[in-house]
């Protein structure tokens, strides 16, 4: 009797293991399906299929009809299908087959497989405008070569944390998508490039890229003298933005100086308003102020040294800037460290906080609160300094479709590209020539000091230094802004700067 | 050794994908994590140099962690006491048979179906310190209307009692937990022996104190294990309430951990810290484990 039990359990798992053995599909043939309003991939899954998840099989035989048929549409984005294109619905043992081999970290397997190939461009821009602009982007490669199958292979996730663990392992297994975003500056380190990435210097004499860009850009694209990525965008990190009303009804004009600084916030201070607005709790924004404040003590030289060894840590200069920051964090709101830099901004919005200092993606957070009454000018000390951030697209060894890639980046390196792009992600063109017309009034000014300011790269946002140095770097700050302790600080900087390599 | 009969096949039959499952998955990536510990892995792409322990040299002496391993400790003292006396009270408050006993039992035990995230952010605002030009807010703001001005302090954005304020927070969502446990341990203990000492002449104090407390003394050490090993754990509160906080004061190892693998990329940084973290957690529940072990086998 026992082993009759055991037997029946044993029987009874395998059947949890295989199911399929057991349940027999309904007969359902392939079919073609009109859109209509109000459909989405996993609805009509659901519907045919039985499961909402086998959507991909929907989209990858659609994309795969589309080739010989070009009555079945393309699905570029699986969240955007439109009413009145023509999809294959499969039958329940295609999908099945298909969902088998279906790997989730490999998006191209949704596209067809055409004779001129596809591109897969891997980006962490998921979201609202930075979706947007890479769109339009891929319309204009659509429109020149037509037969390209276009993957877009983003994965969500700030910063790109998540986009970027996924990418390692493909780079290390030798299976890269065609090209990939990647902040310009130092972070291609990371990407140990000799190994891994392919130089792109041919193309920026192809499209004469030296001459569009500006030379301070080009220096600091350049890594063990060659280029490794094509940028799109540029935003900057040093703007201090403040109230206008706040400012007229009290007579002050924006700081030049940290001396102007002082006498400013005073005067705010006893009127009553928070001079100062600041938020630390995601541990990056003291950073990103002291990269400014650096940069204006300094000058615009001298900062840039601090990264290749040029200026020493230990330098007076650095001390000042220490000095200088201290002072203007006695004019903060002292819960800065419950607020992140938007929710901090409220005490601008509101009128009763006065000036911050934050990238130019303030710009579109105004812009979405509905906020116009607020004004801009370079942080003390950084007249004439342009502390830039921008990402590129790089293109990896081996890519499977490396001249498809190719083009790609030529996009994005195109007036026509950038002009796509950026007045939807709110940032402007790398290039100088873009037509201004085409963006806001913050955006205008931008690229007006972009095209004549002196430029050097932002630490925080990657451009500087490789993220390892970069975390260093904000812890020593995040422990500044509670003890205010200027000689650790600068200890602190000099030991981060001594583990990166780069100081003896 | 017995003979291997069918009985036996089966059993290890039925055994095995668990056992090789968690071989793999628990003690293969322990053994994965220690071994990354050791290397120069310092980029995103792996370098298996095996470098000793300096990662760990180096770790203890970061300013960072020494903070962590602090706040820890404090975060652990006073989230176990303040957990341990107030479920210990409520549990004895709800085991006089009064009115309305599981309604009150439901209330008490509620904070715990909540998310530590959930937690984390209600108690942002509560602990919120409020500014000068706008006034106060949460608890400080109950404060002022009580007029008792004088007990508002920073809470997470003071550098002093910031990991204080997520222990609050934590006890809020635990203590809960702990009376239930506590509440349960009463119930086992038969009438009879309060009995006994009340016809002696103990008072209720000292009933609680001589009679109840020593038989509840497993249940206290079980509820030591489960909070004990929550709190070196913690992670999920301390992102949705504060995250690193104003000079590290609210940062927690395993914040810690993951801010330098995957932001930092220094990888082998984070297996160090990861087990480190183990060890105190091992340090925590190895013993209970041995006693609990030795106590079945003597049953």
């Amino acid at each position: 009797m026992k082993k009759l039990v055991s037997l029946i359990m044993i029987m009874a798992i395998l059947a949890v293991f295989v199911p399929t053995a057991f349940a027999a599909p309904p007969a359902q043939k392939g079919q073609d399906y009109i859109v209509l309003a109000g459909d989405w991939l996993a609805k009509i899954a659901n519907k045919y299929l039985g499961n909402p998840y086998a959507w991909p099989a929907i989209m990858a035989l659609t994309n795969q009809k589309h080739l010989t048929d070009s009555t079945y549409a393309t699905i570029i984005n699986a969240d955007l299908i439109e009413p009145g294109w023509k999809l294959y619905v499969p039958s329940k043992d295609e999908a099945e087959a298909f969902l088998a081999t279906y790997d989730k970290n490999k998006p191209e397997m949704l596209y067809a497989k055409g004779a001129k190939g596809q591109l897969v461009v891997g980006s962490w821009w998921t979201a609202g405008g930075e979706a947007e602009g890479l769109n339009g982007m891929f319309k204009i490669y659509k429109a020149k070569y037509p037969d390209v199958q276009i993957v877009n292979a983003t994965v969500a996730g700030g910063a790109g944390t998540n986009f970027k663990a996924i990418l390692k392992t493909r780079l290390i297994g030798g299976d890269p998508p065609d090209t990939f975003q990647l902040h310009a500056g130092l972070e291609v380190e990371g990407y140990s490039p000799e190994q891994y990435l392919e130089p792109v210097d041919a193309i920026y004499a192809s499209e004469g890229l030296e001459k569009v860009f500006p030379a301070d850009l080009l220096s600091l694209l350049k890594y063990k003298d060659h280029y490794w990525g094509v940028p799109v965008n540029i935003h900057r990190s040093n703007v201090l933005w403040y109230n206008k009303k706040v400012f007229e009804a009290n007579n002050l004009t924006p700081p030049t100086t940290f001396e102007e600084f002082k006498t400013v916030a005073e005067a705010l201070k006893a009127k009553g308003i928070t001079p100062f607005v600041l938020g630390t709790k995601d541990g990056w924004e003291a950073g990103h102020i002291f990269e400014d404040v650096l940069a204006g003590t300094l000058g615009a030289e001298k900062y840039k040294g601090l990264w290749t060894g040029a200026t020493p840590w230990t330098d007076p200069g650095v001390t000042q800037a220490l000095e200088n920051f201290k002072m203007m964090l006695s004019y903060a709101n002292p819960d800065h460290s419950a607020h992140t830099w938007d929710s901090a901004g409220e005490y601008l919005i509101a009128g009763t906080g006065g000036m911050m200092i934050m990238g130019d993606w303030t710009n579109g957070w105004f812009t979405s609160k509905g906020f116009d009454g607020y004004g801009w000018a370079p942080p003390p000390g950084t007249k004439g300094i342009f502390v830039a951030l921008s990402d590129s697209f790089a293109l990896p060894k081996n890519a499977p479709n490396a001249e498809n890639a190719q083009n790609w980046l030529k996009v994005c390196g195109s007036k026509e590209g950038q002009e796509a792009f950026n007045p939807q992600k709110g940032s402007i063109c790398a290039r100088t020539d873009c037509d201004p017309t085409l963006f806001n009034e913050y955006l205008q000014s931008a690229m007006k000091d972009w095209a004549v300011d002196a430029i050097v790269p932002s630490v925080v946002h990657g451009a500087a230094a490789y993220e390892s140095w970069v975390t260093d770097y904000k812890d020593v700050i995040t422990l500044f802004v509670a003890n205010k302790d200027v000689a650790a600080a600068q200890a602190g900087l000099q030991q981060a700067c001594v583990d990166a390599g780069i100081c003896k | 050794m017995r003979r291997l009969n069918w009985e036996r096949v089966v059993s290890i039959l039925l055994l095995a994908p668990a056992v090789i499952a968690v071989a793999i998955f628990v003690y293969g990536f322990i053994g994965w994590t220690a071994y990354a510990s050791l290397t120069k892995w310092d980029q995103m792409l792996p370098d298996f140099t095996l470098a000793g322990l300096s990662n760990y040299q180096k770790l203890f002496a970061n300013q960072r962690f020494q903070i962590d391993l602090r706040n820890t400790v404090v975060f652990t003292i006073v989230f176990l006491v303040s957990c341990l006396i107030i479920g210990l009270t409520l549990a004895i408050l709800l085991d006089q048979r009064i009115r309305g006993e599981g309604f009150f039992r439901s209330v008490y035990l509620f904070p715990m179906s909540i998310s530590f995230i959930v937690t984390g952010v209600v108690w942002r605002w509560l602990l919120n310190p409020g500014s000068p030009e706008l006034g106060s807010t949460g608890i400080n703001l109950l404060f002022d209307m009580l007029g008792l001005g004088f007990l508002k302090t920073g809470w997470y954005t003071d550098p002093k009692i910031g990991i204080i304020a997520v222990a609050i927070a934590a006890t809020w969502q635990m203590s809960g937990y702990t009376m239930a446990m506590y509440l349960a341990g009463l119930r086992a203990i038969p009438d009879e022996l309060r009995e006994a000492a009340r016809v002696d002449g103990a008072s209720e104090w000292q009933i609680v104190r001589y009679i109840l407390l020593p038989i509840l003394q497993p249940v206290t050490l079980s509820a030591v294990i489960v909070l004990g090993h929550i709190s070196l754990k913690i992670y999920d509160l301390v992102v949705a309430m504060t995250g690193p906080g104003i000079g590290f004061a609210t940062d927690v190892p395993a914040y810690f951990m993951w801010d330098t693998t995957f932001r930092g990329n220094h990888f082998a940084r984070g297996a160090a810290i990861a087990t480190v973290l183990l060890i105190m957690v091992a340090i925590l529940i190895v013993p209970y484990l041995v006693h609990s072990i030795r106590t079945e086998a003597e049953l």
